[in-house]
């Protein structure tokens, strides 16, 4: 890892001062894509900016007709939350099946947002449900947030205080994981409510999106037969090591038709 | 430039001045020489590296030792000693939980975890589940798997 300076901040306004006053720093929250992404000199931040100490950043709030989760707060403490698995069951569940109980216990819903790793869980369940993510400066709806591989609508010294999803009627999340890492190959979060239905898809293309061939077929009949209807464009579908472009391109159908199983 | 790490290991305050980028596995093993906690990879995979942070489960080698300033870590020397092993050490041993032992001080770690997440509802297949952050290349897991499930009628 090459040298940095370290700041521990101790309010968000002193994190976004101290990354905008700095060469080239970065935010540091679970620390477990970053660290290991600056073990390997892929990324090399002048400073490294820790949102460790701000307890304003964690914990987790259920009003009426959401959910808010606090940018800091671990998948671990989602995956246990009785207030989550009340109101959004599948969210619980999505957390709970994030790589491993010690990346759990340090990996924050902040980060995996503001990472837009293509094969990351919770951008799936970002797109479909139409959560906010709510930073230091403004409110980004989901659908306009992530934007490529990596890339999201965040600006240089912009911070994610925390994510907030509507609750839906129901919801199910599926994923394939990658049997060594436990990322997504291809995961597929499925939502009803008010007559919509809104399906995210992560791990298939270079960041989140909706599915909406399968969200149109779903609104007119919402059954898995439905799906079989709707042919997936996966000409831009990802492409590696564990998973040809087809395959993924037959993984979103499945996946879909499994969590429209788990709802019917 | 140096950054003090002010932090508590196995119930005792430590303190060092160390470069920025010292992770909380070197920090243990070189600094205070505790040897016991192990580095298999270095990339966040294996879990030879984890130790508890403030009662639960990490892996040290994707902590920064700074990062550590105001909590507690426990490391498998702070669990038991010889002649009074933890739990979950006694059930190693009785359980032939090991073979080369790499993995066995991460392992015990991990599992110290698993046990106290899921007390009531420790079947086998949600041990294997649970060890998902945890590689051996010897045992092939079966009596790793034993020994946890042994420790937690003991725990
Ligand atoms: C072995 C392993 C397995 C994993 N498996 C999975 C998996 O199955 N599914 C999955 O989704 N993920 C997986 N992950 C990734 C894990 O979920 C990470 O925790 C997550 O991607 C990043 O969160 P973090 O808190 O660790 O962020 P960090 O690593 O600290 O930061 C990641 C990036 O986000 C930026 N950032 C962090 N917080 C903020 C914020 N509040 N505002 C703005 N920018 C911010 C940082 O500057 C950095 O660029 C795995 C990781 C490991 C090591
Ligand atoms: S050495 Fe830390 S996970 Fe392998
Ligand atoms: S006992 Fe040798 S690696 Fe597990």
């Amino acid at each position: 890892m090459y040298k940095f300076n370290y700041v521990k901040a101790d309010s968000v306004d002193a994190a976004a001062a101290a990354v905008s006053g700095s060469e080239d720093g970065k935010i540091l929250a679970g620390g477990m894509t970053l660290l290991p992404t600056m073990k390997q000199r892929l990324a090399a931040p002048s400073d490294l900016v820790d949102l460790g100490g701000i307890d304003a950043l964690k914990g987790i709030e259920v009003s009426g007709d959401s959910v808010t989760i606090g940018a800091m707060t671990t998948h671990a403490t989602v995956a246990a939350s009785a207030d989550v698995a009340g109101a959004i069951p599948a969210l619980t569940e999505l957390a709970s099946g994030i790589g491993d109980p010690q990346v759990r216990n340090r990996g924050t819903i902040g980060g995996s947002v503001a990472n837009s790793d293509p094969s990351a869980d919770y951008p799936a369940a970002v797109v479909a449900l139409g959560a906010t993510v709510v930073t230091n400066k403004r409110e980004i709806a989901g659908d306009d947030f992530f934007l490529d591989i990596f890339e999201t609508a965040l600006e240089e010294d912009e911070i994610i205080t925390a994510v907030r999803f509507p609750i839906p009627e129901k919801a199910a999340y599926i994923k394939f994981p990658n049997p060594a890492s436990r990322y997504a190959v291809v995961g597929v979060f499925v939502c009803t409510g008010g007559g919509d239905v809104r399906v995210g898809v992560t791990g298939a293309g270079p960041c989140a999106f909706r599915a909406t061939g399968i969200e149109d077929a779903l609104k007119a009949d919402f059954s898995a037969a439905a799906v079989d209807g709707v042919t997936v464009d996966g000409s831009e579908f990802n492409e590696d090591m564990h998973a040809s472009a087809e395959f993924r391109t037959s993984l979103v159908s499945v996946g879909a038709k499994r969590a429209v199983a788990a709802l019917s | 430039m140096t950054v003090t790490v002010e932090t508590t290991i196995n119930g005792q305050p430590v303190t060092g001045e160390v470069d920025e980028n010292t992770l909380l596995v070197q920090f243990i093993r070189e600094n205070q020489e505790l040897t016991g906690t192990h580095v298999g990879c270095d990339t966040s995979q294996c879990g030879a590296c984890t130790v508890h942070l403030d009662g639960v489960p990490v892996k040290s080698c994707t902590m920064l030792a700074v990062q550590a300033n105001g909590h507690e870590v426990t490391t498998i020397e702070g669990i038991g000693e010889e002649g009074n092993l933890h739990p979950m050490q006694a059930a190693f041993q009785e359980n032939h939980g090991l073979q080369c032992g790499f993995c066995t001080p991460g392992m015990i770690m991990a599992s110290i975890g698993i046990v106290e997440r899921n007390k009531s509802n420790l079947d086998d297949e949600t041990i294997r589940r649970e060890l998902e952050g945890n590689i051996c290349r010897c045992t092939g897991y079966h009596n790793i798997v034993k020994s946890i499930a042994a420790a937690a009628q003991d725990m």
